[in-house]
């Protein structure tokens, strides 16, 4: 180990790890992870927002952890030491949400509790924490959970400008467009919309990015 | 017992020395070797069972620790949003505390209002008479546990209120089961402990634009002047099937389509509740025609002293 070169905090592969899961291995829209909850929790902006955040603090931690962890942990009891940790995590992100956004977090209801069984999470602790040093796994849980944040953010815009005609809860489409025959398109609060629009951005997102689309 | 390796094949033989020959690839003794049995303690053996049931007990002790400490040091503020959420929706089964999503700090603000229209709280028990020494309140936060005893056994909350104009209402809390899971909210009545003023409910998980429709002005605002008597007997509330159903009918309001069983839950638990009242609330009223009896009788008393004291006067 000693004779290993010390790598920088932000080498060029770190950063990699940190931006990639932005588009090029975006767990949303590229390895088609997490869909649920990113119908379910995106009417507005506000809860999503919300919702990626959790996302991120669980992924990086659990991700932190078990890579510490990694040397110790008993293969055959592996997936319950992960989801152990990973439950810890998500309990203490659903209380510190009902202490200080108690409204939020009733809006988000049962999906904080099922972060927990979100694909993202187990899949970056078993395919990257597992085998990997503490630091470039952490890098690795905030850039998965922001990459899915991201997508979670541009779908609840959409959903809650066409939606309810606001964004962050506030009004943005003026009253004379309503006074002029314009209404707000009820069936974007609804989750199948969600769908649709994960669609156009996968459309578009493999429109630029060529090597991604199968042969 | 020894376990001999064969270095070509990787074939393992056991026995207390080496065979003269590999018997899968035919290697001779000399390319056998020892296989080490070392004894590791179990401490780093990772596959061992101790190892397995000591890493695991550690683990589940940290974890319910952490919890427990974070749980702990969360619940005074978790029960303090607890507390706004519940004097918020008490305020808006009379109408008031309606800005509450505006005002910069929503806990100073419904915590003012409150102190501004509810002017009493009390605990009434199954026979009709007030509880003394009971803090109203602290009932509402466990509502559940009251209504899991038997009637007779209950002790519930009544909220006073007085509007602006020095009009007084009563705030029954209600609590009941919908479709998937609990269905509460509260029921403001009018001074003559038989109109609705209004109402407002709310619902732990039932269906996004079936049940959970319940907590909707459009459903809540049919209560609005309805009348838990019907002809001095208590009926409660029927929550019927069908639109328009309950035209008409000042003891009945329309049900959410596509949520009957939410419906029926919400009618339920309105019967449920009010029945656990209505001891106290008949004594009000009784007590209320009494006095208005009283007041009739003394009424033309009054006029005949007057009447009395001018003839002296002359």
């Amino acid at each position: 180990m000693s004779s290993k070169e010390k790598e920088p905090l932000f080498s060029a592969k770190n950063i990699k790890l940190l931006t990639s899961p932005f588009s090029q291995s975006n767990p949303v829209i590229v390895q088609i992870l997490g869909i649920c909850s990113a119908l379910a929790v995106t009417a507005k902006m506000k809860p999503a927002f919300v919702m990626a955040i959790s996302v991120t603090v669980v992924t990086a931690f659990s991700n932190l952890i078990m890579s510490l962890l990694r040397k110790t942990i008993p293969s055959r009891i592996r997936i319950i030491v992960q989801l152990v940790v990973i439950a810890a995590l998500v309990i203490l992100v659903d209380q510190v949400l009902k202490a200080y956004v108690y409204d939020v977090s009733k809006q988000l209801s049962v999906f904080v509790g099922l972060i927990i069984t979100n694909c993202i999470i187990m899949g970056r602790v078993e395919a990257f924490a597992l085998g990997n040093k503490p630091w470039p796994s952490f890098l690795d849980g905030i850039g998965n959970g922001a990459g899915y944040g991201i997508i979670l953010i541009i779908i609840s815009f959409f959903r809650e400008l066409l939606g309810s005609g606001t964004l962050w809860g506030y009004q943005v489409i003026p009253d004379w467009c309503y006074q002029h025959g314009y209404s707000n398109n009820s069936l974007m609060l609804l989750p199948p919309m969600a769908l649709i629009i994960v669609g156009l951005i996968i459309w578009i997102h493999r429109s630029y990015n060529k090597n991604l689309i199968d042969k | 017992m020894k376990k001999f390796k064969c270095s070509v094949c990787g074939y393992i033989y056991e026995g207390d020395a080496a065979p003269a020959t590999c018997p899968v690839c035919g290697a001779p003794a000399s390319e056998f070797i020892e296989e080490k049995t070392a004894k590791k303690s179990w401490l780093h053996d990772k596959n061992n069972n101790i190892y397995i049931i000591a890493y695991s007990t550690v683990m589940v002790v940290i974890v319910a620790a952490v919890l427990a400490f974070a749980s702990l040091g969360l619940q005074s503020k978790q029960n303090a949003n607890i507390v706004v959420e519940k004097k918020s929706a008490i305020l808006m089964s009379i109408g008031q505390g309606t800005e509450a999503d505006k005002a910069p700090n929503k806990t100073a603000y419904i915590d003012e209002e409150y102190a501004k229209y509810i002017t009493d709280s009390y605990v009434v028990n199954a026979s009709g008479d007030k509880v003394e020494n009971a803090d109203a309140f602290s009932l509402l936060i466990d509502l559940k546990a009251q209504y899991d005893k038997p009637e007779a056994e209950r002790e519930l909350p009544v909220f006073v209120s007085k509007s602006d104009d020095g009009v007084v209402r009563y705030i029954l809390p209600v609590w009941g089961a919908g479709l998937w899971g609990p269905i509460w909210g509260y029921v403001a009545l009018e001074s003559d402990w038989d109109t609705i003023y209004g109402v407002v409910f709310d619902h732990k998980s039932e269906t996004p634009g079936l049940g959970a429709e319940i907590a909707t002005p459009a459903f809540e605002d049919q209560f609005k002047g309805k009348e838990i008597f019907k002809e001095g007997e208590m009926v409660s509330i029927a929550v019927l099937k069908g639109a328009g159903a309950s035209a008409g009918n000042n003891n009945a309001v329309d049900a959410v389509s596509g949520g009957t069983i939410t419906s029926r839950g919400v009618q339920t638990m309105l019967k449920t509740c009010f029945s656990g009242y209505a001891a106290y609330i008949e004594k009000q009223r009784a007590e209320m025609n009494a006095s208005q009896v009283a007041v009739a009788a003394e009424e033309p008393l009054a006029a005949e002293n007057i009447n009395v004291n001018e003839e002296s006067n002359e």
